[in-house]
């Protein structure tokens, strides 16, 4: 077992920014706009930031992006867990059936 | 409804509480670890980044980007971006931090996660949150996140050809799943169009996390020109929102 130091750096930069965002909130609780066009930006932020995330790994081929319209539908309708193994198991299926 | 609290009771309910969402986790931190030790992240980078980062999607996101040497300064940008959403989970969730000390607050911000805050945002629906509950159910998920990446990593190279089973396509159905948690009707249709279409060319184009950060921004762009004027500006004759 070894720590690369650049490794750690790494992991360091990712957790002050990650802390950052998680003190951010409790500092700017009262003074974030209710209003305007900042909240309207911030209130689409988790979606616009997960949906950049993972579009190129939905979109990459068909078999992707049936497994993709699937889990999207089955989303809508289903706990967690068994929205992945659905979404998992699409896409193993699409890919043996596409080659 | 009030009910009477102690602190071992509502230690007892945050580790009751947290208990689904604890299995439902184990999966994932079992498949970070084995896609870190795919690129070639040690047991002890796993346990590192599972403890002082402990957010799983950008845990998720950074071992996609990992290369030797690590783009630390792209990793940072990335984790900030996507987690971003704890600032407005933080500021729900501080009005609700009445019982708790300075010190339990902003240690206690560290243990914030999808899971517990959504858990500790339901259990201030009716009753006092507690430091005793949020220690406690943040406690069960840092402690098995730890244990489950790291044995992930151990385990990592077992399986072979990931791609077969259909195991690499976990991570995006999570991420869908969590993105349209964030639905609120076909006004986040647009957001999440424009930051699909924009990160997918972006994606074809620029190696990296550039993706993410020009999808982000055209969705962010998407929304507020999509917002219905009553979002943007006040109805006429309404007061301004005082500032405490």
């Amino acid at each position: 077992m070894s720590l690369d130091p650049i490794n750690l750096v790494a992991i360091l930069a990712m957790g002050i920014a990650t802390y950052a965002t998680r003190a951010a909130g409790l500092i700017l609780a009262d003074r974030l706009p209710r209003r305007g066009r900042v909240r309207v930006a911030l209130d689409a932020l988790p979606p616009a930031v997960l949906t950049a995330v993972i579009a190129p790994a939905v979109l990459a081929g068909p078999a992707e992006m049936i497994a993709g319209a699937v889990t999207m539908v089955a989303a809508f309708r289903l706990p967690l867990l068994p929205v992945v193994a659905i979404g998992v198991a699409t896409v193993a299926l699409a890919r043996l059936a596409l080659g | 409804m009030l009910l009477p609290t102690s602190p071992s009771a509502d230690a007892r309910a945050g580790v009751a509480d947290v208990l689904p969402a604890t299995l439902a986790v184990i999966p994932f931190a079992l498949l970070l670890g084995s896609q870190a030790a795919q690129k070639g992240l040690s047991a002890l980078d796993m346990l590192a980044m599972s403890s002082i980062v402990f957010a799983g999607g950008s845990q998720f996101l950074a071992v996609g980007l990992w290369s030797d040497p690590a783009p630390w300064a792209t990793l940072a940008l990335a984790a900030f971006l996507i987690n971003l959403r704890h600032v407005l989970m933080g500021a729900s969730l501080a009005h609700k931090l009445g019982r708790f000390t300075a010190l339990q607050r902003f240690a206690g911000a560290h243990l914030m996660t999808d899971e517990t805050w959504a858990l500790a945002e339901r259990r201030a629906l009716d009753r006092p949150l507690t430091p005793a509950y949020w220690f406690a159910s943040g406690a069960v998920l840092f402690v098995s996140w730890q244990v489950f990446t790291v044995l992930g990593t151990i385990l990592g190279g077992l399986v072979a050809e990931p791609e077969r089973y259909g195991i690499d396509f976990a991570f995006p159905a999570v991420f869908i799943a969590l993105a349209l948690g964030f639905w609120t009707g076909w006004r986040t249709a647009p957001v999440m169009a424009a930051s699909a279409l924009t990160a997918v060319a972006v994606h074809a184009l620029v190696p990296g996390a550039w993706s993410v950060i020009a999808g982000a921004f055209a969705g962010l762009a998407a929304a507020v020109l999509t917002a219905p004027a009553e979002a943007i500006e006040p109805p006429a004759g309404a007061q301004p929102e005082p500032r405490p």
